[in-house]
């Protein structure tokens, strides 16, 4: 694989761009594979990735019913974080963090890492209170964490609505200043380009039908190219888990719903944070071509649809211009939708499974794109080591049956039925 | 946006409605052993089926009254709805 350096681009220039070789290959699949993994999204590339960087398993297959990057890591806000108050969040997502800071040298892809900061809203002295008792809880962790009063809220986002006779007045906030963002599609293609140069076949187009199981153990999947034999097989399918364990006769503690963002027309630099509304939900940051990025809710009800509807998007909107008026006179340039795996408790799964061979990754409900490396790394170590990892061991599968709930929010379950 | 049958007030929007998840599940009964596994199954694991499914909602801001609408989770077309009190067919 050629090296994507100044030197290879000058090289490069004088064939006119015309000679780079294929960022990765289109192989045929194979008939049998160490470790299957089904989902070619962030989750699923970069446990290919970590599978053959740091366990040195090469015999491995990514398989995507659509196209790689397609799902949610190339329709999500680009968030990236570590502002949890758990202990098992909070050390998965700083772990996370360091391989996010290291990621465009690693991947030898340019990912555009912004760490440029995320301050969240506060509305009232009692969020204050629960912003001070978080922002403690990461410092314990090594996460760096300041909580700004009003004024100093002021000066970073002057643009915010600071009058006094509002309905939800800022009282201060809660600043990480190493988060930022990440260009999502050169994350997937990065890892995409590093798996790929390392051995793993990444088979696209290739729907999966039903799974071969025996006696409690994997031993293949069926798929609308053929039958592929493997003894592991890695589940990362983000809002299809719930259509797959169908399959696999699972009923599982997640719930498919519709996540809608969206882009307004791009304007002159305004904003060089992102910022969380605290009154409701609505995040937005403003993206290197000058939109601004939007999000906020669910819409809701049950769905497997990618699109959304219109009150949901004006209810996130209305949060939006309260934060910020200035949004008001902006068009909207896109909106899209991507479908959320939502665990009943807001946290994640990544674990082991009752079936032998058979290792499940969801419930990534709104965080997913941020955890998409440690998400890879740590399911990489589940799968060749067969056994979690210390940072992904609050991520079980039981953890709802033995009440070791993660419970981020204290909202109990079914956090999205307001 | 949705437009949803209220069985006692007629075609409303969507916006007149809360949602109130999965209609099918059945909590476990009183005065009977319930397993931690049926416990499970009725707080938490879903099949949350693609194409056809039986949910709940409110006419929050109507007559307030829940109701079971049956909505294609892909296509968000709405084929049937019952009052709460009605059996699912």
């Amino acid at each position: 694989m050629q090296k994507y350096s100044i030197f290879n681009l000058v090289k490069n220039a004088f064939s006119n761009h015309e000679n780079w070789d294929l960022a990765w290959k289109d192989p045929t699949p194979k008939k049998e594979y160490d470790v299957v993994i089904i989902g070619g999204g962030g989750h699923g590339l970069a446990t290919a990735y970590y599978l053959a960087k740091e366990h040195s398993i090469t015999n491995v297959a990514i398989i995507e019913k659509g196209w790689i990057g397609g799902g949610n890591v190339g329709r999500n806000t680009t968030i990236i974080r570590s502002n949890y108050m758990y202990d098992d969040n909070a050390l998965f997502s700083e772990f996370g963090m360091d391989l996010w800071r290291k990621m465009s040298q690693d991947l030898n892809y340019n990912v555009m890492f912004s760490p440029r900061g995320i301050i969240n809203l506060a509305h009232s002295d009692a969020q204050m209170n629960v912003y001070a008792r978080r922002g403690n809880s990461m410092r314990l962790n090594g996460i760096d964490a300041v909580l700004l009063n009003r004024e100093q809220v002021k000066e970073i986002i002057p643009m915010a609505d600071f009058s006094e006779n509002v309905r939800f007045p800022i009282f201060g906030g809660l600043m990480q200043p190493s988060a930022g963002t990440a260009r999502h599609d050169a994350v997937a293609w990065g890892y995409a380009r590093q798996a790929d140069s390392m051995g793993v076949d990444i088979i696209q187009n290739c729907e999966v039908i039903g799974f071969d199981v025996s006696n409690g153990k994997i031993n293949g999947v069926r798929t609308s190219r053929g039958d592929i034999k493997a003894k592991k097989i890695g589940l990362c399918v983000a809002g299809s888990t719930n259509i797959l364990a169908e399959k696999l006769n699972m009923t599982l503690p997640i719930e498919t719903h519709l996540l809608q963002a969206c882009v307004s027309e791009p304007v002159k630099p305004v904003l060089d944070r992102v910022v969380t509304f605290g009154a409701g939900h609505f995040y937005i940051s403003q993206s290197d071509k000058g939109e601004m990025v939007m999000g906020g809710d669910l819409d809701g009800y049950n769905s497997y649809a990618q699109r959304g509807n219109l009150p949901t998007l004006q209810h996130v909107l209305t949060e939006g211009v309260a934060m910020m008026p200035f949004l008001s006179k902006l068009k909207m340039l896109r909106t899209w939708g991507g479908i959320m795996d939502m665990s009943m408790d807001g946290s994640p799964i990544i674990d082991k499974t009752h079936i032998e061979g058979l290792y499940l990754n969801c419930g990534w409900c709104y965080g997913g794109f941020k955890a998409t490396p440690a998400s890879g790394w740590t399911f990489a170590h589940t799968i060749a080591q067969d056994r979690v990892h210390e940072l992904n061991s609050g991520y079980s599968l039981n953890r709802f049956s033995t009440g070791h709930l993660l419970d981020e929010k204290g909202l109990g379950t079914k956090t999205w039925i307001s | 946006m949705l437009h949803i049958k209220c069985p006692h007030c007629g075609m409303r929007s969507q916006n007149e409605f809360s949602y109130g998840g999965d209609a099918t599940v059945k909590r476990p009964e009183l005065g009977k052993e319930v397993s931690d596994q049926d416990w499970d199954n009725f707080v938490y694991n879903r099949k949350s089926l693609r194409g056809k499914h039986w949910e709940l909602w409110q006419h929050l801001s109507g007559c307030r009254q829940w109701i079971k609408v049956e909505r294609d989770t892909s296509t968000h077309e709405i084929f049937n709805t019952l009052k709460a009190t009605e059996e699912i067919s």
